[in-house]
């Protein structure tokens, strides 16, 4: 077993980067796959309360760069399955307490025994960034369909392809289709079309996502959600699976065009 | 957009959005401002013009986005010899 890296980052903060982070790993997980998570955001520790594993933490990644605690004491059990594990970020400690290279060390202790290794960018294109990529194999871009989010999105991308080594793939986060419909919002194919890059998933806005996140309760484990549905599909694209895209609004013409530009339909 | 739109010349929020980020990408992407184009593009005619005369007027220059690259894409129209001999 060696494990697969995956970051997920934005440029712009609030996009959805531990959302997804907490929905991938959960649906990776329900998949039979053995899946750690790292949060990259030190100071700011958040991937622990949406995952519902904030009362358990006794010791952070920090702790273990700096030789406090052995990487297994630091690896939380998660509620839902047992073959999920969150490393927490230090709540008490800032940016600089971690290197591209501690990450990298981290990273390969734990390759063996896991199948994916998630790890939650901070917001940014600084050291915190710079450390969350530095051992990725496959980064993960998260983004909105909203001017701020697209153009932040496009310089992560600018950064990630001028390294020539992380082959960024493109989530596409809260997508309203009436307002896609009433052409008060950029369709999937809008934004794909300006970032240029490959896409690995469309999620619809769905008010079941801060549900989820009030109850500690990631989506992706509720079969009714639409949303839900749109993780668990992006984490079988992880897995190497192909999966449709999901038609959200119902449209032909533009999911058809989508379909056809991903490779998802021949 | 819809027949009423059109009618009233009323762009749909997302069509700015899309035509809004087409231009800012092109600039953040080359980190080249548009007043830096501009001087780009004076500089370029005047050294195009010590060899060759164009028609300044026709002249187009721009930047264009292919995928992720970019590229400056100049159509300078030359005068004719025929023209230029009969001015």
């Amino acid at each position: 077993m060696t494990a697969k890296v995956v970051t997920i980052t934005s440029g712009k903060g609030g996009v959805g980067k531990t959302t997804a982070v907490a929905n991938l790993a959960t649906a990776l997980a329900a998949d039979g796959q053995k899946v750690v998570c790292i949060d990259g955001d030190i100071g700011l520790r958040n991937l622990d309360i949406v995952l519902g594993l904030e009362n358990r933490i006794v010791y952070d990644v920090v702790d273990v760069i700096e030789g406090r605690c052995r990487l297994r004491q630091a690896m939380i059990r998660d509620k839902h399955f047992e073959n999920l594990f969150l490393i927490p970020a230090a709540q008490t400690r800032d940016k600089n307490a971690v290197s591209p290279s501690d990450m990298v060390r981290v990273c390969d202790e734990l390759r063996p025994d896991h199948d994916f290794i998630l790890i939650d960018s901070p917001a940014g294109i600084e050291r915190g960034f710079r450390n969350s990529i530095a051992a990725a194999d496959k980064v993960l871009v998260v983004t909105n369909p909203e001017v701020s989010a697209v153009r932040d999105a496009d310089r992560v991308v600018g950064i990630l392809e001028a390294e020539e080594k992380y082959a960024p793939a493109l989530i596409l986060n809260r997508l309203n289709p009436a307002m896609v419909k009433s052409h008060d919002m950029l369709s999937a194919a809008d934004v794909l079309d300006l970032l240029a890059i490959q896409l690995i998933g469309v999620v619809p806005e769905d008010e079941s996502v801060i549900v989820g996140s009030n109850r500690g309760a990631p989506v992706a484990l509720e079969p009714k959600s639409r949303a839900g549905q749109a993780f668990r599909n992006i984490a079988k694209r992880l897995q190497g699976q192909e999966v449709p895209f999901l038609d959200l609004d119902k449209q032909d013409g533009l999911w058809g065009r989508l379909q056809r530009l991903t490779g998802g339909r021949k | 957009m819809s027949f009423f739109n059109r009618m009233f010349g009323n762009k749909r929020s997302a069509e700015s959005a899309k035509e809004r980020l087409q231009l800012v990408l092109v600039h953040d992407r080359t980190d080249l401002t548009p007043a830096e184009l501009e001087a780009l593009k004076d500089d370029l005619l005047k050294a195009i013009s010590r060899h060759i005369e164009i028609d300044p007027e026709a002249v187009q220059i721009g930047l264009e986005r292919d995928g992720r690259e970019q590229r400056l894409v100049a159509d300078i129209p030359l005068r004719s010899v025929a023209r230029r001999r009969a001015g």
